[in-house]
């Protein structure tokens, strides 16, 4: 038996939750005062997950770096590898939202893709 | 190299006396140990000119703050800088003060200071609605005036420089030593100077200078003043300088219009043994917000867009010591300047060109510049005369300070122009770009750009006012490898 | 120069929602004028996500969400000029502006509006301590230096303030291998979300010291140390909480404040709670024709409702063209007022003829209240009783008024919203 603390994000209420784990099961969400408080605790504790934005430096563009985030949640203990390769990443204008700059970033199976477009020039 | 005269700092004081030595066929050399002019005293103080009441009768002060008032009105045509002469108000709030304000009146009168009248309750009043309910009289100085502190020093030096006056920045003297040549020898950061007769300019450093070469010791108390500027859509909270009666220790708290529209709050007075103590303080600016009140109402103090302290070099006798050093001949001190020295400079300056052109029998230089153009100023023009400049160069059709309406046109000049800007706050104080309500804060990226593309400086190496105050570290992620 | 029927202020979200409305509704005679040079506003900058979750339904970064709407405005072939500063606006609606290919040049609109957003409070004006060095920059700057051009401010950070910029950049300056040292709140309460607390903060184990503030600045040239305190219930610093840290880079995330001063000089009346103009039912101010939205109307919590309200502003300005640039009959109006608890609404009168069968009226709390209702009064008696388990003054509250309802009450004269306990 394992108990955690979090904050809830689920609303400015910011409920202090407890959740009770057993063999890395969830058995117990204790504090929160909604049914959103569960549903994020559940989550948080087992499999937390994280959007990373950054910029990915670029050459030959109207631009000196390109903004960037994972094309979807990574794992929260992989958010510094992740940021390793973006800072080691570099890329050439022209660029377009949605291109795929950092393939399988970190190991995660997610890529890191352009927000913004960057013009050649 | 030999020069003639080194003039130690390159504030008000400094560049005043520079600008009277470039008169005459001489070599001069500013020496300053930060990377512009205008950075110690003269930045930072209420901006004003004053009347000349203050200070004793038959004194030095008394006597160059008169002379200094009557010089502003040409000096400012001829340097092309803004001055207003919108008169000073001393007002009394306690009826047994009233002698206090006579007594004034009799000192300015002593002093030769023009116009001077005691008003009542009810014409103060009528002249500024906003003064204190408790006001009981008032003494009217309309000769006081309002003037930009950095404007006046930079275009003095300014003009200076374009009459051949050297100016070395980042230099400091470390020490000075009467070689066997007979010469003054300063020892400096940037190698040693060599010069005939050295004037000390210093400012809150003037002790230090001047116990280098005198067994007779000097020693500058740094007199803290904090102050509070306000936002310009209050700046017509009064139309006069506001003082209250001066104390032993100034002039006291008051409150005026500044030359750009702003209102301007302070100072106050707390003596120091700190030659870099210009940090404000939670309790000064409590006490100024205090204090403010007491002869203004309604002062909207919730409007203030940025706080800074300034150090008067207040020197123990509270005189100006402008001489050659009794055991240190060929050495001039010009000491102790504290206010009204921003008043006194030009007086200064004049007093001591005459004192060296005939202790060095100088000769008037024929082709001597006596006008400067300032920076060319876009605010306030027509539609016409803007398309007018901007065909002649569109930079100033683009705005680089949105509070202030500052074009990069006018940050150009400001750059490439004699002892131009190389940092922020030398931008900041030739053009006023980023002393608005939003305090540099959307243009600084923008005038870092333009820094690094008009001089080559690495944005790395861009600062807010030279040595370490660089704005950014490095790159993001390091440099790209260019591969 | 060309003439136009509609002067859109501002490139940003609120700019470009609105003109993207304005000729969605009809009027093909619209410019942008933007001072930067793209369009997008802060969005730009703001390169983290969490953006347009009410909008599209997805979770998009700033850049993402401005692109959105940048391609809308070309798709319809909207005009913009960029690096373009307006100077004036005149009570006329005669808009000047300037920049380097145009020089200074003047429009004659039928319709003006303002969307110039808003900035943040300087250094100056919370009146901290200490010396002026280099290193104290406000978050937003700091965000433009790093994620626009690239560059580091320092390493070693403390933050003043614990808006959403200041959380943010808490997180994006530890990505970039800064150490933030603290993030200290003057409230007794943080005014960011929930969400950027424990994902900008506590992922990074990043304290948060609320009711503590900045007592001094050390270092002359450049930030070498801040000195923060913990403050009283009168905000004051308490002798002895001090606490030092070495630091060469202090952020500031201490309010916005909307940037008026082209509806000031144009007369635009302001609302001295907002720092933003008066508007009505339309988003329309005090003179005719001239429409407000976004940051520059009110500070918003969530991009959203920026993009919402300015669709309206835009809406609204061609309605006010097609009617021949007159409004209806003023005879009925209803003032909006908030009390106990309730700061403002957003707008602040209803003209009933010209209202929507629903409005959204906006506003925000004072303080934090819990397990509260949001109560509403035509005159004196209650008409909306919403219970809600938190309000908080970060986050903006709405509610929504039904024309058919406010015609139950013809001789209406106000709307009064507040906050009740029960």
């Amino acid at each position: 038996m394992e108990t955690r603390e979090l904050t809830c994000i689920g609303c400015p209420m910011g409920c202090l939750l407890t959740v009770t784990l057993d063999n890395g099961e969830v058995t117990e969400v204790k504090g929160n005062t909604c049914a959103k408080g569960d549903i994020y605790a559940r989550k948080e504790v087992v499999n937390p997950t994280r959007i990373v934005t950054s910029t990915v430096k670029i050459t030959s563009g109207d631009k000196e770096r390109v903004s960037v985030k994972t094309a979807n949640d990574i794992p929260k203990n992989k958010i510094f590898e992740v940021m390793k390769d973006i800072d080691a990443a570099e890329v050439k204008a022209p660029v377009k939202i949605g291109d795929v700059l950092v393939k399988n970033v970190a190991g995660t199976g997610v890529d890191v893709i352009a927000t913004r477009n960057v013009e050649a020039v | 190299m030999l020069y003639d005269v080194i003039v130690i700092g390159a504030g008000v004081t400094g560049s005043a006396v520079a600008r009277e030595l470039s008169r005459y066929e001489a070599n001069v050399c500013v020496l300053e140990k930060c990377e512009d002019v205008c950075e110690g005293t003269s930045k930072a103080n209420s901006a004003i000119v004053h009347a000349g009441f203050d200070a004793a009768e038959g004194s030095l002060m008394a006597k160059l703050n008169v002379r200094g008032n009557e010089m502003m009105t040409d000096l400012a045509r001829d340097l092309d800088i803004p001055f207003k002469r919108n008169g000073s108000l001393v007002v009394c709030i306690h009826k047994e003060a009233l002698d206090g304000l006579k007594d004034l009146y009799n000192r300015g009168v002593a002093n030769g200071v023009k116009d001077l009248k005691i008003l009542s309750r009810e014409e103060a009043l009528e002249m500024e609605p906003n003064l204190s309910e408790n006001v009981e009289g008032a003494l009217w100085a309309p000769t006081g005036g309002i003037i930009c502190p950095f404007e006046l020093n930079i275009a003095m030096a300014e003009n200076a420089n374009m009459n051949g006056v050297d100016f070395r920045f980042n230099t400091e003297v470390e020490d000075i030593k009467k070689g066997e040549d007979g010469n003054w020898h300063l020892r400096t950061n940037n190698g040693e100077y060599v010069t005939r007769y050295v004037v000390n300019a210093a400012g809150v450093y003037a002790d230090k200078i001047h116990n280098m070469v005198s067994a007779d010791k000097m020693h500058i108390i740094e007199r803290r003043g904090d102050y509070c500027l306000l936002d310009k859509t209050v700046g017509g909270h009064v139309t006069h300088t506001i003082f209250p009666q001066p104390t032993k220790l100034g002039k006291g708290v008051l409150v005026s219009p500044t030359i750009h529209g702003n209102l301007i709050v302070g100072p106050t007075a707390v003596d120091l043994e700190n030659k870099e103590g210009n940090n404000t303080t939670a309790a000064g600016i409590d006490d100024l917000i205090a204090k403010a009140g007491d002869h203004v109402r309604n002062l909207p103090i919730r409007n203030v867009i940025t706080s800074f302290a300034g150090l008067r070099a207040h020197e123990e006798h509270h005189e100006f010591i402008i001489k050659e050093v009794d055991d240190a001949p060929c050495f001039i001190d010009c000491a102790g300047i504290e206010s009204p020295g921003l008043t006194s400079s030009p007086a200064i300056g004049e007093m001591v060109g005459n004192m060296m052109k005939d202790m060095m029998n100088l000769k008037p230089k024929a082709n001597w510049i006596s006008t400067r153009k300032g920076v060319k100023k876009t605010d306030g023009l027509s539609i016409e005369e803007r398309n007018e400049l901007i065909k002649q160069n569109p930079a100033y059709g683009t705005i680089i300070c949105r509070c202030e309406s500052i074009t990069e046109g006018e940050i150009l000049d400001a750059i490439h122009r004699p002892l131009g800007a190389r940092s922020l706050d030398g931008v900041k104080r030739r053009t006023r770009a980023g002393m608005g309500r939003c305090q540099a804060g959307f243009c600084s990226p923008r005038t870092m750009e333009i820094l690094h593309r008009e001089l080559g400086i690495p944005y790395e190496k861009i600062t807010k006012s030279g040595g370490n105050s660089n704005i950014v570290l490095e790159r993001t992620k390091g440099e790209v490898s260019g591969s | 120069m060309k003439t136009y029927d509609i002067v859109i202020v501002g490139g940003g979200p609120a700019g470009l929602a609105a003109a993207v409305a304005a000729k969605e509704a009809g009027n093909d005679s619209i410019l942008i004028l933007e001072r930067d040079h793209e369009l997008g506003g802060i969005l730009n900058q703001c390169i983290h996500n969490g953006f347009g979750l009410h909008t599209f339904k997805e979770e998009l970064t700033g850049p993402e969400y401005a692109y959105r709407f940048i391609k809308q405005v070309l798709d319809l072939g909207i005009e913009y000029k960029l690096n373009t500063m307006v100077m004036d606006i005149a009570a006329d609606k005669t808009v000047t502006a300037m920049n380097r290919e145009d020089g200074m040049f003047q429009i004659p609109a039928k319709a003006v509006i303002l969307a110039m957003g808003c900035r943040e409070r300087p250094r100056g004006a919370l009146n901290i301590p200490g010396y002026r060095p280099a290193g104290i920059f406000s978050a937003g700057t700091a965000q433009r230096l790093v994620n626009i051009e690239g560059y580091m401010p320092g390493r070693e950070v403390v933050i003043l303030g614990s808006g959403d910029i200041g959380l943010i950049m808490a997180r994006r300056m530890t990505l970039e291998g800064a150490k933030v040292k603290v993030v200290a709140e003057l409230l007794p309460y943080s005014g960011g979300l929930k969400r950027n607390i424990v994902q900008c903060l506590d992922d990074y184990g990043i304290p948060l010291k609320l009711s503590h503030t900045v007592v001094d600045i050390e270092g002359k040239e450049h930030v070498t140390a801040v000195t923060i305190a913990e403050v009283g219930p009168d905000r004051k610093p308490i002798p002895g909480t001090e606490e030092r840290y070495t630091c060469d880079t202090l952020l500031l995330s201490c309010g916005l404040i909307p940037e008026n001063e082209l509806s000031r000089s144009a007369g635009v009346q302001m609302s001295p709670i907002t720092s933003g103009p008066v508007v009505n039912e339309s988003l329309e101010t005090n003179i005719p024709g001239v429409f407000a939205c976004g940051n520059v109307l009110h500070v918003h919590d969530l991009v959203d409702y920026v993009s919402e309200e300015a669709k309206r502003a835009g809406q609204n300005a061609v309605k006010y063209i097609n009617d021949g640039c007159k409004n209806a009959e003023a005879s009925d109006v209803i003032e909006l007022v908030a009390t106990e608890g309730a700061r403002y609404t957003v707008p602040s009168t209803i003209n009933k003829s010209r209202m929507d069968d629903l409005l959204t009226v906006r506003f925000r709390v004072g303080d934090v209240y819990k397990n509260s209702f949001v109560s509403v009064y035509f005159d004196d008696e209650r008409v909306m009783h919403n219970e809600k388990r938190i309000l908080a003054p970060g986050e903006m509250e709405q509610i929504i008024l039904q024309k058919k309802k406010l015609d139950e009450y013809p001789n209406l004269k106000k709307i009064t919203v507040k906050i009740e306990k029960e």
